[in-house]
């Protein structure tokens, strides 16, 4: 009974720290564009570095 | 597939005569491709998966120059510039990839982002507010096209109630879960014999978190019941409203009096239920309401106003004021009602007039926003603006009809009308039953009625009509068909007719070339009109594919052309142009416009076209009259061209010669003969009868005003659309009343046993759930449907198109 009495706060204590992540992420917009955030993830910065080492390959292989 | 090349660029086929074969169809393509591959940028083709659906990424030398940026540009104290633009032609993501890191690499962009959902870029920038135009030239280059656009002008108030919504999803969500959690264990201990005193704690735990859940994630509902009520009506949300708050009262009133029947788990669930459905209904709704926007932003074009001193300044339309002098490019749009005062041109009224061949316009003429400047450049002074324009005319007349369909009540809310005095008698007389016959005392036969209104609260009701038009709308929206009014797909299941506008609608709004002389001739007829932007020059050009302009050509606004030939003069134009008189001897039996050629020396030669109906209207039509629609035409056009159309696609019903007030009186008295249509139509000169049909339709290619007066838009260039959208919005109905007949059939079985009393909590979580989850599978069929048929109808277009060729 006493851990019920522990456990029951913090249990709700984790639900609305998610319940105030997901809302915070709402109010800053990252919920505008749902498309594009799965989209993007393909493109990141790291693939420029890439595209920039193929730009010397191919003057070569055209 | 052919063999022809595919631009290395934008992937359309190149033609022999491009002058940048074989690799590019136009030399803005080689730009763009060069462009890129400079930037080291050139991975973008490989990463790149072009829609078909979205226009071909050419660059148009035109389009650069046609926007004012400067002026929706806002700027901040620190000195940055921000700027929100449309952008049109993204096929993936790579486009947005590629779109951002352009704008990057110029050192003066603070940040570029595009939000791939609605295809809209926020642009950041320092330094000085004239260089946009300098940072956005490598985005234009590449064949994007970019709208400024004032956000606070659009559909805010629909994003903000969408993410309202989402935020009574979540606190509802949260609060549905642990109060469940906490309710099995209730329910557990009830077989296992739980002490009075954890019971309670737990009930007092679930009130603690179900009320203010409740308070919050339910102020959309309690908004518009109050709102039906105030206004005296009955609406589905005050039935819901009704029995969340009675179940809280009456489970806090058990909590307080330490007794066993708390339904904290059913109120709150039912609430997350049905926000899941609002939520939905609304996001799709939005989705197809900005992609309608995106498209009607297209069409707007700022206007080139000349000052006094002669100085020339882009405007938006809406800024005229009347006595400025406007001037207008050939090839233009027209974006003010006025007067011409310089210039002569052939405008094309089709939007309004219906009219497929352009009309002669000197100075004097009168020209009104939306028509299309074709041959020549004119000044035209603005009219005044006030209430005797034409298109206010039309505002006007579409906004009287409009009010009558504002009255339509969706079938939610008129099935909410009969429903809910039922159960509120039932529940009644449940209480009055068991107080006065059943001799219970009153609170308990006040338990007893509440759990009526619980059981009977129209989860399963108020989910029904959402997630079904939520699956149909979103399956129309990938086909490229917006569904902008909530209610029109109701609508569309009770039409018995379908009244086709012409111009534009049935057909393509572009002529074509029907009957000529020789090959020789029309080629150097097709030489000649090469240097002309007039439909009929245009459809010789297409009628003979690629061919090299004639050098020394001339041209007579509303007459023709003069061209310097080797052995003389020669002339390609109209009948009075070309000096031959009426003859009589001329075969009559082709009607429509034609051009004639005189050349010095050989009898004039004759050129006969037709706007030709859209490859797919013959089959649509023939396919409606099968289903027993009642297809007519109604078109502004002259009563020839109209005869010609209407038998060539046998339909017997049409009328011609209607002016915008004729054609929406004649909706409306077929309206009143319990004929309801649906109207498709494009031109300005519909808007009135699509305010005033029943429902209505256009194409994205329509004027504006018909699209905004239009329940649904489509995209393409297929009539099939029509069909398609009868079809979904049929199937949709028999879902909703599949459904409706669902929840009928589970209150059946519930209301009376919550009667009798033997209702508990356990029994109404567990039919509210139930009922919810069976209603969703339901709905969910539509979607499984279209994930067969989808297939079914990108194969059956090729099919169509060849069938209505042969």
């Amino acid at each position: 009974m006493s851990n019920l009495l522990l456990l029951i706060p913090v249990a709700l204590f984790l639900g609305l720290l998610g319940l105030a992540a997901f809302l915070w992420s709402l109010r800053s917009g990252q919920f505008d564009d749902m498309e594009g955030a799965a989209n993007r993830i393909l493109f990141d910065d790291d693939d420029e570095a890439i595209s920039a080492k193929s730009k010397k390959i191919e003057p070569g292989d055209s | 597939m052919s063999q022809t090349a595919l631009c290395r660029h934008c992937n359309e086929p190149v033609t022999a005569q491009s002058p940048a074969a074989p690799d590019f169809c136009c030399t803005g393509c080689a730009g763009a491709y060069a462009l890129l591959g400079e930037l080291g940028l050139s991975s973008y083709y490989k990463r790149r998966a072009i829609d078909p659906k979205i226009r071909a990424l050419r660059p148009d030398e035109d389009e650069i120059a046609s926007f004012d940026f400067t002026e929706l540009a806002s700027t901040d104290e620190d000195g940055k510039h921000h700027l929100n633009l449309m952008v049109d032609g993204i096929h993936c993501a790579a486009c947005v990839w590629l779109i951002e890191t352009l704008l990057q690499r110029n050192d003066a962009v603070l940040s570029a982002r595009i939000n791939m959902t609605t295809r809209r870029l926020r642009l950041s920038w320092q330094g000085k507010l004239d260089d946009i135009a300098t940072i956005i030239h490598p985005v234009l280059q590449m064949g994007y096209r970019l709208i400024p656009f004032d956000p606070a002008a659009l559909e805010q108030a629909t994003a903000s109630r969408n993410k309202e919504l989402l935020r009574c999803l979540a606190v509802s969500g949260f609060a549905a879960g642990n109060v469940m959690l906490l309710s099995v264990s209730v329910w557990a201990g009830y077989f296992q014999g739980m002490g009075g005193a954890t019971r309670d704690l737990f009930h007092w735990l679930s009130a603690l978190i179900a009320l203010p859940a409740a308070a919050y994630a339910g102020m959309p509902f309690y908004r518009s019941a109050f709102g039906a009520i105030r206004n005296r009506r009955v609406n589905m949300d005050v039935p819901i409203s009704l029995g969340v708050i009675l179940a809280l009262g009456m489970s806090l009133a058990q909590t307080i009096r330490s007794e066993p029947h708390a339904y904290f788990d059913s109120a709150i669930t039912l609430l997350f239920f049905l926000l899941i459905g609002r939520y939905l209904d609304g996001r799709a709704r939005g989705q197809a309401r900005s992609a309608a926007e995106n498209l009607l932003s297209l069409n707007a074009r700022s206007i080139t106003v000349i000052e006094n001193d002669g100085t020339r300044r882009l405007i938006a339309p809406q800024k005229a004021e009347p006595g400025m002098i406007v001037l207008t490019a050939a090839g233009e749009r027209i974006g003010v009602d006025g007067e011409v005062i310089d210039g002569k041109s052939d405008i094309d009224t089709s939007v309004i007039s219906g009219e497929s061949i352009p009309v002669l316009t000197q100075p004097g003429a009168k020209v009104f926003a939306g028509t299309t400047n074709i041959s020549g450049p004119l000044r035209i002074r603005v009219s005044a603006t006030g209430g005797n324009t034409l298109l206010s005319e039309i505002v006007r007349l579409m906004e009287n009809a409009e009010q009558g369909r504002a009255k339509y009540v969706a079938i939610a809310d008129r099935v909410a009308k009969s429903y809910a005095p039922v159960v509120h008698l039932l529940s009644l007389a449940t209480f009055v039953g068991w107080w006065l016959i059943g001799g219970l005392p009153w609170h308990d036969a006040l338990m007893n009625a509440i759990a009526v209104l619980i059981i009977t609260c129209p989860c399963a009701l108020a989910l029904a009509v959402p997630v079904v038009q939520v699956i149909a709308t979103g399956r129309l929206l990938r086909a490229g068909i917006l569904v902008k009014s909530a209610t029109a797909l109701e609508r569309l299941t009770k039409i018995t007719g379908v009244i086709f506008d012409k111009t534009g609608t049935l057909t393509t709004g572009k002529p074509e070339l029907i009957r000529s002389p020789d090959e020789k001739t029309l080629m150097l007829a097709a030489e000649i009109a090469a240097n002309s932007n007039h439909p009929l020059s245009r459809a010789l050009v297409r009628a003979t594919g690629n061919v090299t302009p004639h050098p020394n050509v001339t041209e007579h606004p509303g007459q023709g052309l003069i061209a310097q030939g080797p052995t003389g003069v020669i002339r390609l134009g109209s009948r009075d142009f070309c000096g031959i008189a009426e003859h009589s001897d001329l075969p009559s039996d082709v009607v429509g416009p034609e051009l004639w050629m005189a050349e010095s020396g050989k009898a004039a030669q004759r050129f006969v076209f037709r706007d030709t109906p859209r490859k797919d209207a013959a089959s649509v039509i023939s396919q409606l009259q099968s289903r027993g629609f009642d297809v007519g035409l109604l078109s502004g056009d002259r009563n020839k061209t109209v005869q010609q159309l209407a038998e060539m696609l046998g339909l017997k019903n049409w009328q011609a010669q209607m002016s915008p007030t004729q054609k929406a009186a004649r909706i409306q008295a077929r309206a009143d003969e319990e004929h309801l249509d649906l109207m498709v139509g494009d031109g300005i000169n519909d808007a009135p009868a699509l305010a005033c049909a029943h429902a209505s339709m256009s194409p994205a290619t329509a004027a504006e005003i018909s699209q905004n007066a239009a329940d649904i838009v489509f995209q393409g260039d297929r009539l099939g659309a029509v069909i398609e959208a009868i079809d979904v919005a049929r199937k949709a109905d028999r879902l909703v009343r599949q459904n409706f007949a669902l929840s009928f059939a589970y209150n059946l079985i519930t209301i009376p046993l919550a009667v009798s009393g033997f209702v508990t909590p356990l029994i109404a979580a567990i039919a509210m759930s139930s009922s919810s989850l069976i209603v969703i599978a339901n709905a969910l069929r539509l979607h499984a449907n279209s994930a067969t048929s989808k297939d079914t109808v990108v194969d059956s277009i090729p099919q169509t198109a060849q069938q209505a060729e042969a």
